[in-house]
């Protein structure tokens, strides 16, 4: 496993190094909104990643309820971490979009919506990991992100029964996509999954060698009596 | 080995009479709730028309803010002379005491609603056009979908430190949908324009799974070490 690291660390730069260039260069610009639309390669790839990451954080926190182990812990953080800044990602290109072509840099429309709550509820995730110490913290966490992920339906219905009633200004993006479009999209989305993996991946293994030497730590101040050297 | 109703009951008689000879709580969260609701008139000083349509935002705004002061406190009680702890090693269903805390918290809610309504109505001079009767679930299932999440995450935020920001901070995000429903089914009912329906069934909802899965997970969050 130590060797694979490098070497696909080494594939993900060559293929976000490609999939630069085709979204860059390759891509057709499109129509009615030029240049800016170019956004939209690196605006829908992070997120499905960080949707992607949610799902994962949800299924490792219910997997820790179930049987407390510790590597589904560590991945659960990693994927909210990870997924919290890929959905920064998608807030911050968001309203680069939307300003030049809807007029506007954000509406509270469905999806912006979503996903902003999204953020807020693993943002809270994270403050509360950082907040609560000791070996309670996985359990905490665990139930919050089981809170979070049942609360997400919800949001939907509600947020999509308000905007019924209350048109906003523009929306979707309409029409189909050029199938050359939705190559590089399918590219970067590939790019953007394995960058994911790899930061996941070292984050992984950080987290484990920091409880390790926390856990040497421990037992180490525990067979030492203080004082003696 | 005692039943849940009849812990739930010890546990909420003792919290309601610590409150009635004490009114800690009460007398913080209403205080407090008047401070809003003077601040906010200061700041929008709005005519009846506009007040119909923002009061929905400012009511709830007002009592989720003035629910975190009394949800707060929910735990601290118990934290003082190891009583949690008593607990955890007592044969009592652990959701027993959580039942008695919320509905506890429920109570102290609805009181403080009960005595702001005719505040807000004065200040803000408030006449719903719509079907008024429709309040009363949307406040009932609003408050309950406040106190029971509010109830479980204090007890998950006294384990932390700076335990009191720490709630707001659990609360309000995974609160928002419920907060949509009850501001929306408010402002439904005051301007009567729309139908509230499908924001007391949403509210609805939201109280059955959150009251589900908190009783479902909050004993491992009682004996969490």
């Amino acid at each position: 496993m130590k060797k694979a690291f490098p070497i696909f660390a080494l594939l993900t730069l060559v293929l976000l190094s490609y999939a630069l260039y085709e979204a860059l260069v390759a891509a057709p610009t499109e129509q009615t909104m030029g240049e800016v639309q170019r956004i939209f390669y690196y605006h829908v790839p992070s997120a499905w990643t960080a949707f992607l990451l949610f799902l994962v954080n949800f299924v490792a926190s219910i997997v820790y309820l179930l049987n407390r182990s510790d590597k589904a812990d560590i991945l659960a953080l990693v994927t909210a971490e990870v997924g919290v800044v890929f959905c920064t990602v998608v807030l911050v290109t968001g309203p680069i979009w939307a300003r030049p072509v809807w007029g506007i840099w954000w509406t509270w429309d469905l999806r912006l919506t979503l996903t902003l709550v999204l953020w807020l509820i693993y943002v809270s995730y994270l403050v509360l990991r950082r907040f609560s110490s000791g070996s309670q913290t996985p359990l905490m966490a665990a139930v919050l992100a089981v809170f979070g992920a049942l609360d997400v339906p919800l949001v939907y219905f509600s947020i999509w029964y308000f905007r019924t009633q209350h048109p906003s200004p523009v929306i979707g993006r309409g029409g189909s996509l050029d199938p050359r479009m939705t190559r590089v999209l399918l590219i970067n989305w590939a790019a953007f999954l394995c960058l994911a993996l790899l930061v996941c991946w070292s984050r992984y293994r950080l987290e484990r060698l920091k409880r390790e030497v926390e856990e040497t730590q421990a037992l180490e101040a525990l067979l030492e009596p203080k004082g003696v050297r | 080995m005692s039943s849940l109703p009849t812990i739930s009951t010890a546990t909420l008689t003792k919290d309601l009479r610590l409150e009635w000879r004490s009114k800690d709580a009460i007398n913080s969260m209403l205080f407090f709730a008047l401070l809003v609701v003077v601040i906010f008139s200061f700041s929008f000083n709005p005519t009846a028309e506009e007040s119909r349509q923002i009061a929905g935002g400012l009511v709830w705004v007002a009592f989720l803010f003035a629910a975190v002061v009394a949800l707060n406190q929910t735990w601290a009680r118990e934290l003082r002379n190891q009583v949690l702890d008593a607990y955890r090693v007592s044969p009592a269903p652990a959701n027993a005491l959580f039942v008695a805390k919320a509905v506890g918290n429920f109570v102290f809610v609805s009181i403080l609603e009960a005595l702001m309504t005719p505040l807000f109505i004065v200040f803000y001079t408030l006449r719903a056009l719509g079907p008024a009767w429709q309040l009363i679930p949307v406040a009932m299932l609003g408050t309950w979908a406040l106190v029971v999440n509010g109830t479980f995450f204090a007890a998950m935020s006294i384990r932390t430190r700076s335990r009191e920001i720490m709630l707001p901070l659990l609360l309000f995000p995974i609160s928002i949908p419920a907060l949509l429903s009850m501001v929306e089914g408010t402002s439904a009912i005051l301007t009567g324009e729309a139908s509230a329906k499908f924001w007391i069934v949403l509210l609805a909802v939201y109280d059955l799974v959150f009251t589900s899965v908190s009783l479902l997970l909050f004993e491992s969050v009682l004996n969490a070490e």
